[in-house]
């Protein structure tokens, strides 16, 4: 019995010390680099994984510091084209800058701070070369130029934190610190910079030549109509349009709707529609018809008023005049489109004009007035809307010729003249389209930045 | 009197207009509260006229059916919800909740919604009519139109994948170079109109004809 016993327990024994090394071997079967030095060579990457590492030395080299690079100058002065309340912070890439450097821009009130950030970004982003807005005129030249590459970084300060806008004429200080894998360096110098206001945005010199031109143009081919009225001007045939569709309108015993468009007074189509208004007034009065005119804005309402009540008087006909004919209907677009529709099929005008500028309800109008068997004249610079004027009315005055409109019902030397002066400008920018479409063809591409207003 | 009227406004005008063109090249401060003291301006402007504009609608409306002219009842409607509202908003005020805002949540914005929805039918009508093709012009808008169309539902690329390619194509280049060609256009008109009103040779604005 004892023998049986003491074989047990050496079978226990010899089991608990099989166990015991079949779970020694599985902790240690972790795979090693075959020598010291070649795990050096791996590096971190070939112990991934690995939760115990055993009989590897620790590395007896200390990692080294990391280097942060620095740009090799750094200047800082007033923004260019502003209005006295920014500063720039401008300085050359860093030799060795990455993804991963960030640089960091903090302003203070003395040398010595304190300090207050106002931006940070890395390293990839703020170039100057693609920076453009309040950049003066030479600056063109460079822009978005073919070959042209990102050398010098371009940082703008217009405000502290907490939006707090900088002041005209007081000093500001500025240190700035590049930041990579947690390491900061500061650049040595703290500079500074006066914000100043200018009086002239040099960003737009070439829209003030461009205006100055054209203008100028205008101006003196209306001194030259006024030596020589005879002045050819091309067939408007909208426009030859408008006395059959008053002349028919009052054949019929009909009034005459006529709309100034959607915009305020402060829109220069709606300046153009009442010029027409005059026209159409005038010879509105002549021919003893009536003019109905539904106002969606109380300032056009009121100048349309007095443009009519002119054009009746000019016509010899002021007794004619009635105020009540012309009327507010609504602000609002489609209660606004609704209540001309109902005027349309109530009062069935002969004749509907539809001038300046419209939104969505362009359609709806013209729809219901093509219903009603009016002859319709629509005169737009809402190109959106054109192709359902183009479709609906009987004749649409295309862009420009609503402008043109008032000149060449008035027949006036002066203001054909202005046609003419805007003509040779329309030759001018075709003459530059075809130079610029062979210049850019061949690879020339500073033309486009001429034309390019940078404020 | 003839001052005030004829020759003061075209002096106004002109140097009101050149003085904006100025600023539009000045960045200073002093052209900034220059901008906005006209705008302001401009706003109490708008807001007198409102005035105007309230006396002409119910003295517009009032006649009609003094006159008894046909179709007066509707008049008689808008002077009534014209006075209604202005009740409503004085005594309850006009926010969401109160009877006035209600009117206008459950009123006025789905009259509005039902004017804007008849588009669809007549933008339907409209296509009818431009789309016969009775000349080459017509046909050859009938063909864009019907590619455009086409390219921009899910039906189109179930049909050919290139239809929607060609689609854009038409948008992006034929039509993008008319429009472009409508709006350098409409630009020069849009000096030239400026520089006529600015040296007072268009007055027709003014109401007093030439």
């Amino acid at each position: 019995m004892k023998n049986l016993i003491r074989l047990a327990a050496s079978l226990v024994v010899v089991l608990i010390l099989l166990l015991c090394s079949a779970a020694f071997s599985q902790e240690s079967d972790v795979e090693l680099p075959e020598e010291p030095a070649a795990a050096e060579e791996a590096g971190p990457e070939a112990l991934e994984g690995a939760d115990i590492i055993i009989g590897l030395e620790p590395a007896a080299e200390e990692v080294p510091a990391v280097e942060v690079p620095l740009p090799s100058y750094v200047t800082v002065s007033d923004l260019p084209n502003d209005d006295g309340t920014g500063i720039v912070v401008e300085f050359e890439k860093a030799e060795g800058e990455t993804e991963a450097l960030t640089y960091t821009v903090s302003v203070g009130a003395g040398p010595d701070g304190p300090w207050q950030e106002v931006g940070s970004f890395p390293a990839t982003k703020k170039w100057k070369e693609e920076a453009g807005h309040y950049y003066p005129a030479f600056f063109w030249f460079q822009k978005g130029r073919a070959g042209v590459s990102n050398n010098i970084h371009l940082f703008t300060i217009q405000n502290l934190s907490g939006n707090v806008p900088l002041e005209t004429g007081v000093e500001y200080f500025v240190k700035l610190t590049a930041s990579l894998d947690g390491a900061n360096r500061d650049y040595p110098e703290i500079l500074s910079a006066t914000p100043e206001e200018q009086w002239f945005d040099t960003g737009r010199t070439n829209v003030l030549i461009l205006a100055v031109l054209f203008g100028a143009t205008v101006l003196y081919f209306i001194a030259r109509a006024r030596r020589d009225p005879n002045l050819f001007i091309r067939k408007i045939s909208g426009l030859d349009a408008v006395d059959e569709a008053i002349g028919r309108a009052t054949e019929m015993g009909k009034p005459i709707l006529y709309l100034n468009g959607m915009s305020s007074l402060a829109d220069l189509s709606t300046l153009a529609a009442l010029n027409i208004l005059g026209r159409v007034a005038r010879r509105v009065a002549n021919y003893e018809s009536k003019l109905t005119v539904p106002c969606r804005d109380p300032i056009v309402l009121t100048v349309a008023q007095e443009i009519v009540k002119a054009g009746y008087t000019d016509a010899g006909r002021p007794d004619a005049y009635n105020a009540d004919d012309i009327f507010f209907l609504t602000e609002d677009q489609f209660s606004y489109a609704a209540a001309v529709c109902g005027i349309m099929m109530r009062d069935k005008p002969a004749a509907n004009f539809f001038m300046g500028y419209y939104y969505a309800e362009a359609l709806i109008l013209t729809e219901t007035g093509a219903s009603t068997g009016a002859i319709q004249i629509a005169g737009t610079d809402a190109s959106t809307q054109l192709p359902f004027f183009v479709t609906t009315c009987d004749y649409t005055l295309i862009g420009e010729e609503l402008y043109a409109a008032s000149a060449y019902l008035s027949r006036e030397p002066l203001v054909l003249g202005s046609l003419k002066g805007q003509d040779m400008a329309k030759v001018f920018m075709m003459v530059m389209i075809i130079i610029g479409t062979l210049l850019m063809t061949f690879g020339v591409v500073f033309i486009k930045d001429l034309f390019k207003a940078l404020g | 009197m003839q001052f005030l009227r004829k020759q003061f406004p075209v002096m106004l005008a002109f140097v009101m207009g050149m003085a904006m063109f100025i600023r539009e090249f000045v960045p200073s401060k002093f052209s900034e509260q220059l901008y906005y003291g006209f705008t302001d301006w401009a706003i109490v402007i708008v807001g007198f006229s409102a005035v105007f504009a309230i006396l002409s609608l119910l003295h517009h409306h009032m006649n009609k059916v003094r006159r008894r002219v046909e179709g007066y009842g509707y008049s008689v409607i808008t002077i009534l919800a014209f006075i209604q509202m202005i009740i409503l908003g004085l005594i309850f005020s006009v926010r969401p909740g109160t009877p006035a805002g209600w009117e206008y949540q459950w009123l006025f914005v789905p009259m509005q919604a039902t004017m804007f929805a008849t588009l669809a039918f007549f933008i339907a009508s409209a296509a009818f009519r431009a789309f016969r093709a009775r000349t080459w012009e017509a046909l050859a808008l009938l063909l864009a139109g019907l590619i455009v169309m086409i390219g921009r539902v899910p039906i189109g690329e179930f049909i050919s994948p290139h239809l929607s390619t060609f689609s854009d194509w038409i948008m992006n280049n034929p039509s993008m170079a008319g429009f472009r060609g409508i709006i350098l256009g409409v630009a020069l008109a849009q000096i030239a109109i400026s520089v006529r009103i600015i040296f007072g040779i268009e007055r027709t604005y003014m109401g007093g004809g030439d």
